[in-house]
């Protein structure tokens, strides 16, 4: 066997990953004891954190990539894949994630953003990478720089459901409209989608007094915004004729009960990341356990309620319409 | 023809879609239904096991008799066929990974599995594979479990370094990569050949 015939980080391999997740859902966790209850309750993956949103969002000051001896501890504990989160466009944090051996890199706005501009070019790295969404927008452009898998963004460490199912109907919808467009018009939403990569040039040219970005100026890594455009047009229109995003899409951001990740899973969720919902409730064994079973038997009411019974208090929450804006996780990186 | 495919959890989709593409090329009638509930398996003629989280799978057929109904189906002679985690549980003997997840298998095949046996994802691989019965085939492995040994009475039909990827045991058919995220159809067209019906 020639060596060069082996082939790694793929596209295929990337998305191929994620889609071995579906159906499942992905716990965070602290520490090797946490994974292994995670792994025995049925979770598909784990996501190793030094907090969980909720404690993150209490703490307040910057957050960070995780300590790599925590990461090596909970890979070490638990035979699932392991996924860990670095700062939106934070490429050296990525980079040691990946060198660490981390299955999945989640490029999360629960960490504080190190790049206001820019998401990190995934399509460079061997290891798959989740990215956050609110919108089609968010998440096309995700896709284009790589990402192997979509959640919604929700509202991280709050136990409230509301802005998962907001970011989830937003991107289904759109969806749909786009399925009845004509073709001609795809390529001006693919214009829109793509002005986010402009805003950098926009300052430093306004600055210089220089003229308006052009499609043929380098606006983002080696990409002019020319073949930006190009590219999120292709993926825009493979949405409209597939229906569905191309790659895997799961909610997160405040799932906290049964309950809510069977609602995720009938608004069309592929599945569901448990953050603070699991460990932060009263009782996490049987938490993580009748969240599996929630997930799988969505569509079934009586085992969504049979697996919420008595199974102790949830996490607390918190009013996400109370929130100021400048507490909302999910406003970072668009 | 029915062909059933184990949907609690992993690409299942993918088989479905892979499966109906095979069957109208081979001009079958029938139907390809994914399931996550008992009652489905034991009406149909053949059935798949995805690729996924083994230990989810396993726990959640467990839970529900969907793996009595499949040793049912495979010994009354049906094709079955697993990919990835769907050949772990098809196997008769795990590694140390399966033993402390506690995993519990099937047992239709005489193979020796083992575990994630490439590395993690970092590691996941392509690569052109020659398989017998189908010949040179694209080979996905992801974070991949192989076979390291096997009984008499199992056919081997690919292998890659030192490791069987893929296996036959009468109807029973184990692959440790991914047909159903190529385009190519043969492996599944190979595996509904295998069908009485």
């Amino acid at each position: 066997m020639k060596l060069e015939e082996l082939r790694f980080g793929t596209e295929l391999l990337k998305r191929g990953f994620a889609k071995m997740q579906k159906g499942g859902v992905i716990m965070d966790v602290t520490n090797a004891e946490q994974a292994m209850i995670a792994e025995e309750a049925g979770a598909v993956a784990v996501m190793a954190l030094h907090k969980v949103p909720a404690d993150i969002r209490a703490s307040g000051g910057v957050a960070r990539m995780a300590d790599p001896k925590k990461i090596l501890e909970i890979m070490d504990a638990v035979t699932i894949p392991v996924m860990a989160k670095c700062r939106i466009g934070h490429i050296a944090e990525a980079r040691a994630l990946e060198a660490l051996g981390v299955d999945m890199i989640d490029e999360s706005e629960v960490l504080t953003p190190a790049d206001v501009f820019f998401h990190i070019d995934k399509r460079k790295f061997t290891v798959p990478f989740v990215c956050g969404a609110r919108s089609l927008a968010e998440a096309v452009r995700r896709i284009w720089e790589g990402a192997a898998m979509i959640r919604t963004k929700g509202e991280a460490g709050t136990g409230n459901v509301v802005e998962a199912v907001k970011h989830m109907r937003l991107i289904n919808k759109a969806i749909s409209e786009i399925k009845i467009l004509p073709e001609e018009s795809i390529y001006s939403i693919a214009t829109k989608f793509a002005s986010r990569y402009v805003e950098l040039s926009k300052i430093v040219r306004d600055e210089l007094g220089l003229a308006d970005v052009g499609k043929k100026d380098v606006v983002y890594e080696n990409y002019t915004l020319g073949e930006i455009i190009d590219g999120l047009f292709e993926i825009i229109l493979e949405i409209k004729n597939i229906g569905r995003l191309p790659v895997v899409n799961f909610a997160a951001g405040g799932i906290a009960t049964p309950a809510d990740a069977a609602l995720m899973m009938q608004l069309g969720a592929d599945g569901v990341f448990v953050g603070s919902g699991i460990f932060k409730s009263s009782n996490p064994e049987e938490y993580a356990r009748a969240i599996v079973e929630a997930v799988q038997h969505y569509d079934e009411p009586e085992v969504v309620a049979e697996v919420s019974k008595g199974i102790g208090e949830a996490m607390k929450g918190l009013d996400v319409f109370k929130l100021p804006e400048e507490e909302k996780l999910q406003e970072r990186g668009a | 023809m029915r062909v059933a495919v184990v949907g609690v959890q992993g690409d299942v989709e993918e088989h479905v879609l892979a499966t109906k593409m095979a069957m109208k090329k081979l001009n079958i009638d029938g139907e390809v239904v994914a399931t996550r509930k008992a009652g489905v398996i034991s009406k149909s003629d053949a059935l798949i096991i995805p690729g996924g989280e083994s230990t989810t799978i396993s726990r959640l057929i467990t839970s529900d008799g969907m793996d009595r109904e499949i040793i049912k189906l495979a010994e009354s002679g049906k094709p079955v066929m697993g990919t990835c985690a769907g050949l772990i549980l098809l196997s008769k003997h795990g590694d140390e990974q399966v033993e402390k997840t506690k995993t519990k298998l099937l047992g239709l095949m005489d193979i020796w599995v083992k575990r994630n046996v490439f590395g993690r994802q970092r590691e996941s691989f392509q690569v052109k594979l020659k398989v017998k019965y189908v010949g040179e085939f694209e080979a996905v492995f992801i974070r991949a479990p192989a076979i390291v040994k096997v009984d008499k009475n199992v056919e081997i039909l690919a292998t890659f370094e030192d490791f069987i990827v893929a296996a036959k045991q009468d109807n029973i058919l184990a692959l440790a990569f991914h047909p159903e995220l190529t385009q190519d159809t043969r492996m599944h067209e190979y595996f509904l050949s295998l069908s009485k019906v």
